[in-house]
Formats: C-alpha cells, sequence, structure tokens
C-alpha cells in the first residue's frame, strides 16, 4: 500500500477515535445543530489565523470559542428561539469565511479542500497534529468524563450537587472547537458533523453503557473511514463524503441488525 | 430525634423578593426550616413554589432579602422531572454514581430506602414516571443531605402511592435526622404528614400548624372546594391523633394579618 494510503487510514482513525466519544456527548446533549455552526465558521477561522499571520488551527479554536460564548449568550436572552439563533449564526460564519477568502486574493486555499475535506493529502505533519490534537482532547474529556455525564443529565441538579456547572459546559464546548480544528483538513467543514453524530448514533442500539456507545461509536467511524478511503480510491470519489457515505450506510445497517434487549 | 450537632435553621430566608420580567414573583417571603422538620410548601398554580425552592437551593438570585444556609449544608434535591435523552444508555445505578464515587452496598440501601431495589439494573428511561420519582429520592438521599428538598415528589404518582410515598418521607425523616422541605399540590395526603405547612401565593398568605392553617380564611379563598374536602379529610384524622392524646385546636397558625388584599396590587404590576 503507497504510504499515502496509510497516512489517510492513520489520520481517519485517529480522528474517529477522538469522535467516537465526543460524538455520542454531542447526541446526548442533542448539540449536533450546535456543533455544526462551529464548523461552519471553521473558514473564517483559517482566514483569520492568515490575516493574524499565527497557525490555522489556532485561528479556527479562537472563532469557535468567541462564536461559541456568542451563541451562550444569544441563548440565554432568549429573545429567538434556540434553532434560530444557531440557523443565523451558522450560515453567517460560513458566509463571512467564504467572503473573506475572496478578498484575500494573496490567500490560495483549496477552498474545495476545507469544505469536503481531502483525507488522500494528510501529511507527516497533519498526522503529527491530529494525534497530538486528539491525545490531548481525549485525555481532557476522560478527566472530565464523569462529570460533563452529570450536566448532561440535569444542569440544575449539577449545581445543587457543587458542580462547577457553567465552566464545564465551555470546557466541552473548548474541545467541541478542538475537534473542528483537527478534523477539519480530514473530512472539510460542512462534514464534521456527520462524523460526530452517525457513528455514535449507529452505536447507540448496542449500547448498556455510555463507555461502551463511546467506544463502540469510535470503532465504527474507523470502519467507516476505512471503507471510505478504500472505495474513493478504487472508485476515484472525493475522500471526506465516501467517508459520510460509509457511515450512512454502516448507520442503515445497524438498524437492521436484531438487539436482544433486557 | 435529630442527631445534628448543630440546632440553629437549616435555611431561613428574610424578606425574599424575586422580580422575574416585570412581575413580582415572590414577594417578601420569611421561611425557616429546623432540623429534624418537615415543611410542606403548597399553593395554586403560579405561586412560586418552585422558584421558591430555587431561590432555597440557590439556583435563582433574589432580587431583594437573604437566603441563609447552615454552613456546611448537604442538601439532597429531588428535582420535579428530569428529561434524560433516550440516546444516552444509563442504568438507574449508573445514574446514581453520577454526582460522587458511591459504593454498591450504599446505593443498594438508598434505592432500598425509596422502595425501587429491583430497579438498579434497569436503564432510567424505561422506568414509570413514579418508579422515577423514587429513584431521585433515592438519589437524593446518598449525600446523606442535612435537608431534602423534593420537588413536587407526588407528580405522576397515584393516589395510593401518594400517601405511601408521604409515608415514606415521613420515615426517612426520622432515619435520617433530616429537615424537609417539601412543595405540593395535592393538599390531601400531605396535610397529615407535615409539620408545618405555608400556603403561598406570591407572598406567604400564611403558615404554621396544618391544622391551623387548614381553618384559616386565607387558605379557604385559595383552595375554595378543596379546601371543604381536606376539612373532611381532617376531622377524619383527628380522632386517630386524639386517641393517642395529641392535643388538637390551639396554638395560633402564624398568619399574615396585614395584606389581605393582596390580589389586588398583583393586578396593578402587570398593568404597570
Amino acid at each position: 500500500m503507497d504510504d499515502f494510503i496509510l497516512r489517510a487510514l492513520a489520520a481517519g482513525c485517529g480522528i474517529a477515535a477522538l469522535a467516537g466519544p465526543m460524538g455520542s456527548f454531542v447526541v446526548w446533549r442533542r448539540m449536533a445543530y450546535f456543533g455544526d455552526t462551529l464548523a461552519h465558521s471553521a473558514l473564517l477561522g483559517v482566514t483569520l489565523g492568515f490575516l493574524l499571520g499565527v497557525d490555522p488551527t489556532l485561528g479556527v479554536m479562537g472563532v469557535c470559542v468567541v462564536l461559541a460564548l456568542v451563541l451562550v449568550a444569544l441563548q440565554q436572552r432568549r429573545a429567538l428561539a434556540s434553532d434560530t439563533v444557531l440557523g443565523i449564526l451558522s450560515h453567517s460564519a460560513l458566509s463571512l469565511g467564504l467572503v473573506a477568502v475572496a478578498f484575500l486574493e494573496t490567500l490560495r486555499v483549496d477552498l474545495i479542500g476545507y469544505l469536503f475535506g481531502d483525507i488522500l493529502s494528510v501529511t507527516a505533519d497533519d498526522l503529527l497534529r491530529i494525534y497530538a490534537g486528539g491525545a490531548l482532547a481525549l485525555a481532557l474529556l476522560a478527566l472530565l468524563w464523569r462529570r460533563l455525564l452529570a450536566v448532561t443529565v440535569d444542569e440544575d441538579l449539577a449545581r445543587v450537587e457543587g458542580l462547577p456547572v457553567t465552566a464545564l459546559r465551555l470546557a466541552f464546548m473548548l474541545l467541541i472547537a478542538l475537534v473542528i480544528a483537527v478534523a477539519m483538513k480530514i473530512v472539510g467543514i460542512l462534514l464534521i458533523t456527520s462524523l460526530l453524530i452517525i457513528p455514535a448514533a449507529a452505536a447507540r442500539r448496542f449500547s448498556r453503557t455510555p463507555e461502551q456507545m463511546a467506544a463502540l461509536a469510535a470503532v465504527f467511524g474507523m470502519a467507516a473511514v476505512a471503507a471510505g478511503v478504500l472505495s474513493s480510491l478504487r472508485w476515484d470519489l472525493p475522500g471526506g463524503p465516501s467517508v459520510v457515505v460509509a457511515a450512512f450506510v454502516l448507520f442503515l445497517a445497524s438498524n437492521l441488525v436484531p438487539v436482544r434487549r433486557g | 430525634m435529630s442527631t445534628h450537632p448543630k440546632s440553629g435553621p437549616l435555611v431561613e430566608t428574610h424578606g425574599l423578593t424575586l422580580v422575574l420580567g416585570g412581575r413580582t414573583v415572590l414577594n417578601r417571603i420569611d421561611l425557616t426550616v429546623n432540623p429534624g422538620e418537615i415543611v410542606t410548601l403548597i399553593g395554586p398554580n403560579g405561586a412560586g413554589k418552585t422558584t421558591l425552592v430555587r431561590a432555597v437551593l440557590g439556583l435563582v438570585k433574589p432580587t431583594a432579602g437573604v437566603v441563609k444556609r447552615m454552613p456546611g449544608l448537604r442538601i439532597g434535591y429531588m428535582p420535579q422531572r428530569l428529561n434524560i435523552d433516550a440516546t444516552l444508555p444509563l442504568t438507574v445505578r449508573r445514574f446514581l454514581g453520577l454526582w460522587r464515587p458511591v459504593e454498591s452496598t450504599r446505593m443498594d440501601r438508598a434505592l432500598a430506602e425509596a422502595g425501587v431495589a429491583h430497579l438498579a439494573g434497569s436503564p432510567v428511561q424505561s422506568i414509570s414516571g413514579g418508579e422515577l420519582q423514587r429513584v431521585l429520592l433515592a438519589r437524593a438521599l446518598l449525600s446523606e443531605p442535612h435537608l431534602l428538598v423534593l420537588d413536587e415528589p407526588d407528580q405522576g404518582v397515584d393516589v395510593h402511592g401518594q400517601a405511601e410515598l408521604f409515608d415514606r418521607i415521613a420515615d426517612l425523616r426520622r432515619s435520617h435526622g433530616c429537615g424537609v422541605l417539601l412543595v405540593s399540590h395535592d393538599l390531601h395526603t400531605v396535610m397529615a404528614r407535615t409539620d408545618k405547612v405555608v400556603c403561598l401565593n406570591g407572598h406567604v398568605c400564611c403558615s404554621g400548624h396544618p391544622e391551623d392553617v387548614s381553618r384559616h380564611p386565607e387558605y379557604h379563598a385559595l383552595f375554595g372546594r378543596h379546601a371543604d374536602q381536606l376539612a373532611v379529610y381532617l376531622h377524619h384524622h383527628d380522632h386517630t391523633h386524639a386517641t393517642d392524646g395529641h392535643v388538637l385546636p390551639g396554638s395560633d397558625g402564624d398568619c399574615c394579618g396585614h395584606d389581605h388584599h393582596h390580589h389586588e396590587p398583583e393586578e396593578e404590576h402587570r398593568h404597570g
């Protein structure tokens, strides 16, 4: 097998290992659209990073965090329904990113690559970034696991029990931003959310504990990456979308498998 | 009866006032819960019962007035309802251990005390509303609380289950020596099993011993027809107590004499 295929598989599996547990939380906390909105702002982060002369990953993290804070502030005011706020910010952030890219003629951006991912052009540098960022995010998630579960079950209960609810919510948003920054180049900002939620949704029926679901989601994600990358090579298909289609097929198939309850 | 070293109140509010969106939800509330005491908040819908509980818990900041909690106070809170997403695979046992690591023998004991020992391995989303209430009660007991705060624990429980539930709460108060602050809209079952009733309608209409409150005119104004049914119930209850030699009528409830036309100012608030 060629090196670039191995790198693609390694990168995809690294992201899937992170996306499994993170995506499970996104599903449990009903934050799929929230994650999507943050992902859509990533392009703006890339251009801002370029403008400020910092690493695009930092730019993406920065913009995601700012957007997350704005979202929380707007949702607390309750002047508009939550999905309306998300819809406004999601598409505005994406369009701002596209406009910014067009303005900066000196910035040569592989736009399609950012939007839909380019898993077959992963470099050794990217791999390092994915595994370093992924390990950091997973370690943080493991550290906060039980407390995040408590906050997910009920925020008031968590507050009465003395948990720092606001800090935990912020930490979780930061983790989502980290996932987006890490996964952006591989599956693309338009498709990141699918890698978070589809494997997790497929894993739900086979799990009896949160940990089982997180681990199984990671395995399903890796299977989707492998199937997607290989079919992309075989039939010359776009990499990112192939991975998502593979995940979708896996999700459909998982619903056909009978599960014994009890 | 109480095993508490400190004898002061567990929670006290003084002049607690809360204005939400221009509406005075709570108006100068004085409330005290002592160790080993069951205090029941009753009142019509929108009377501010849950809001008062949330203020006592520290979940909402009062606009004016103070909430004083005993230093080091441990609260076991049982919310009115809990919506756990169906996608989260969580057994009852796992659920109980989310807030702090708990030994499994303690978990089993708490579940048994709440009468739901058989549910330990069931997914939390699969159990009925009444069963969930008891699991929430078991959860509240796990921290060995000084104060149990129960927001409408009788919701989704049938009449027979309610009587049993309130008996259970009274038992828990004895065995754990904890104070209990509970919200109820069901007058019948609660009245016989509480030390103090606080009748709430934005402000404290009247408070005191359940039988005194049940005779108070403001209480009748609030509950009307239902109050009469309750009087019948209490009459029946009086007899059982009389055989115990319990003194029945007498001590005056702590009823407010200042503002008996309270509905009118509230109307003005809305128009202003």
